[in-house]
């Protein structure tokens, strides 16, 4: 039996091609939570950056230059969210369903003169003579961005346990009025989390207009930034965790077109289409059950915070 | 310029009751200055929009038929956000209300009789109320978080309306189209006003946030959702089961939606399709805080959110506004109300120094 013939390799790249988006978000709304702050925003700011990615490389012809305004963009939406919540004490959870209402209409709205148009990106990392190879390209034959997402899983995962900034911005999540008391900057530190977190999401969203359709449609990510959410307190907030959460949803995802290649009809097609969703609630009940009263998750999670007041 | 906030002693009522039209004339004047800097004719569209329908008397009915269901919505969802639910899956307890109902009307496709919409609408409420009990038993027993799980089912129940619109339940003389038959004659919601579109769902609406005002203003029941909102400790220490309120919470909020689902598919619709999921479940969100969770002006909102609808399709229509011009109006005004509130329980200092002087 080869190797070369059988569906293991095209099944595996599928799956990672899901896997990477969510990684993506879920790795930056990290961030945002262990800092104590809950951005229900990353669909939208993935949606936004999906859009600007695909504009501006359609103009510049510059997939780079699409990237780095998309990340810019997604991060200027993430500031709305932050300046909201943080300056002005705005509840969290109503900011970020605006926030996502609002990618929605505006990467529509922005949109609308890209719809049906292609793109030309960058192929794999490695060379022909690696990503071609029908059994190597397993591993060699990603978009550079895969691979950033899991030098990006190392990079987040040493920060917040390695680096002193790291260790204040879990103080920050944990107990910002002790972080405020010994002299942290709690707000700042939330706004630079919130940003990073806009970014990522942005860089995700990019990973859908620019490498797996790539085009643009209305609602390209399809709901995929709740996925990445639920994904962080699958991982409990370890970025460890994330990555194999990240892939196993990943495979999930990849379910109907899987069954769909295979001339699997056992089942509808809606069923399996259904199944990311169904899987992430019997998830999150088996994760958070286990769980109950000593939650993982940063002590103040979604708790304004106004020093002196 | 030196801007300071000062906590007020307690929330300011005026300013409680005058951000909501802040922030709708806050979204007017900067989406005016938006779409004017994207190319399109700002001022134009923001009187389209906010004006065209309020002008065209004959666009009246329109407001009433959109604002019920955002209303019958809203004044449930308010109910949960009141008692901390964050119950943000009311689009999919919406859709599995109008499929109970279309199930309802299904099963009594040759039948008459006057109980025939009586019977669609409780199965709407049921079925509803039978999806939201999903997300109350995984917070009530497993702790999972209603935001995420209530979500992911809208998801669910999008997949589950087509499906059925593909196979089981497609119109055998449909031509192969994915939708169901017409209802009949007795499975249609009648219109109230004749000769317009006006239909029995819209007066519901209405009565349905008079009895929710009456419930949570002068009840044991609204004072217990208000309590274990408001004050958790207090709550469990007045003997309040957290537990119960979050179940009450969520099938009020599940149960209104579903009925709100049954009414557009009996009345608007006249039939199920797979386009019938329409984010009213999402823009009641808006409508809720908007409203100031209050049923009196959830009315207000539903209507102000209606307009939106209505004058985007006719800015479409006459100066070729894309449809999502709306979606970003609608967000827009959220997040100024959201902004505005610091108003509520803070006051603005400009030049801090001296008005602290003068008021010493």
């Amino acid at each position: 039996m080869t190797v070369e013939g059988s569906l293991v390799i095209p099944i595996i790249m599928t799956v990672v091609g899901a896997a990477t988006p969510i990684l993506l978000a879920a790795l930056g709304e990290l961030v945002v939570e262990k800092s104590g702050v809950l951005n229900l925003g990353v669909e939208g700011m993935m949606l936004i950056g999906a859009v600007t990615g695909f504009a501006v490389t359609t103009v510049t012809g510059q997939p780079v230059i699409g990237i780095l305004s998309a990340m810019l963009a997604a991060a200027g939406s993430a500031f709305i969210f932050g300046f909201l919540t943080l300056t002005l004490t705005a509840n969290q959870v109503a900011t970020g369903l605006a926030l996502t209402i609002f990618g929605i209409g505006l990467s529509a709205l922005a949109g609308e003169g890209y719809v049906g148009r292609t793109v030309d990106v960058f192929g794999s990392a490695f060379p022909e003579s690696l990503a071609g190879h029908p059994v190597l390209r397993v591993i060699f034959g990603y978009s550079p961005l895969v691979y950033v997402s899991l030098i990006l899983v190392v990079a987040v995962s040493w920060f917040l346990r390695r680096t002193r900034a790291g260790l204040i911005l879990r103080a920050v999540g944990e107990s910002d009025i002790s972080a405020h008391s010994i002299g942290y900057p709690v707000i700042a530190v939330r706004y630079m989390a919130v940003l990073f977190g806009g970014a990522m999401a942005g860089l995700a969203g990019c990973f859908y207009s620019l490498v797996l359709t790539p085009m643009w449609a209305e609602q390209l990510t399809a709901g995929r930034g709740w996925i990445a959410l639920a994904l962080v307190v699958f991982a409990s907030w370890r970025p460890a965790r994330l990555l194999l959460g990240a892939y196993l949803f990943g495979a999930v995802m990849t379910l109907e077109l899987h069954a769909k290649a295979a001339g699997f009809s056992l089942v509808a097609p809606e069923f399996l289409a259904a199944m990311p969703y169904l899987a992430t609630i019997a998830v999150l009940a088996i994760i958070s059950a286990r769980k109950a009263g000593s939650s993982a998750a940063p002590a103040c999670l979604g708790k304004p915070f106004k020093p002196g007041a | 310029m030196l801007i300071e906030l000062e906590k007020r002693k307690e929330p300011s009522r005026l300013m409680l009751y005058l951000t909501p039209f802040i922030a709708v004339l806050a979204t007017m004047l900067a989406g005016a200055i938006i779409f004017t800097l994207i190319g399109h004719d700002g001022f134009g569209a923001v009187g389209k929009i906010f004006f065209g329908p309020l002008l065209d008397t004959y666009k009246w009915q329109d407001l009433g038929v959109k604002a019920a269901p955002l209303i019958l919505i809203a004044v449930g969802l308010a109910i949960g956000f009141r008692a901390n639910v964050w119950n943000i899956g009311a689009e999919g307890q919406y859709i599995m209300g109008g499929l109970a109902g279309t199930g309802v009307a299904l099963l009594t496709w040759g039948m008459e009789g006057w109980w025939i919409l009586p019977a669609m609408c409780l199965a709407g409420v049921a079925g509803g109320m039978a999806y939201a009990a999903i997300p109350t038993v995984l917070r009530t027993r497993f702790n999972v978080n209603e935001i995420l799980s209530s979500l992911m089912l809208t998801y669910v129940a999008v997949q589950l309306l087509y499906y059925l619109m593909r196979g089981p339940w497609k119109d055998p003389e449909g031509f192969n189209f994915p939708q169901t038959r017409m209802f009949n004659d007795w499975q249609l919601l009648p219109t109230v006003v004749p000769g317009t579109v006006v239909h029995l769902g819209v007066p519901i609406a209405f009565i349905v946030a008079l009895i929710a005002w009456f419930v949570m203003s002068r009840t044991v029941f609204g004072f217990r959702i208000r309590v274990v909102g408001a004050a958790p400790a207090a709550a469990r220490y007045g003997g309040f089961n957290a537990r119960r309120t979050v179940w009450a919470a969520l099938l009020t909020g599940g149960g209104l939606a579903g009925f709100a689902g049954i009414l557009e598919a009996a009345g608007p619709f006249g039939q199920m399709v797979p386009q019938f999921p329409t984010n009213y479940g999402f823009t009641a969100i808006i409508v809720a805080f908007l409203g100031r969770l209050h049923p009196a002006g959830i009315i207000l909102a539903g209507i102000i959110l209606a307009v939106s609808y209505v004058g985007g399709e006719m800015a479409q229509s006459s100066i070729g506004l894309p449809n999502a011009a709306t979606g970003v109006f609608q967000a827009m005004m959220l997040f100024f109300l959201l902004a505005s509130d610091v108003l509520v329980r803070y006051r603005i200092r400009i030049g801090g120094q001296v008005h602290r002087a003068g008021e010493a």
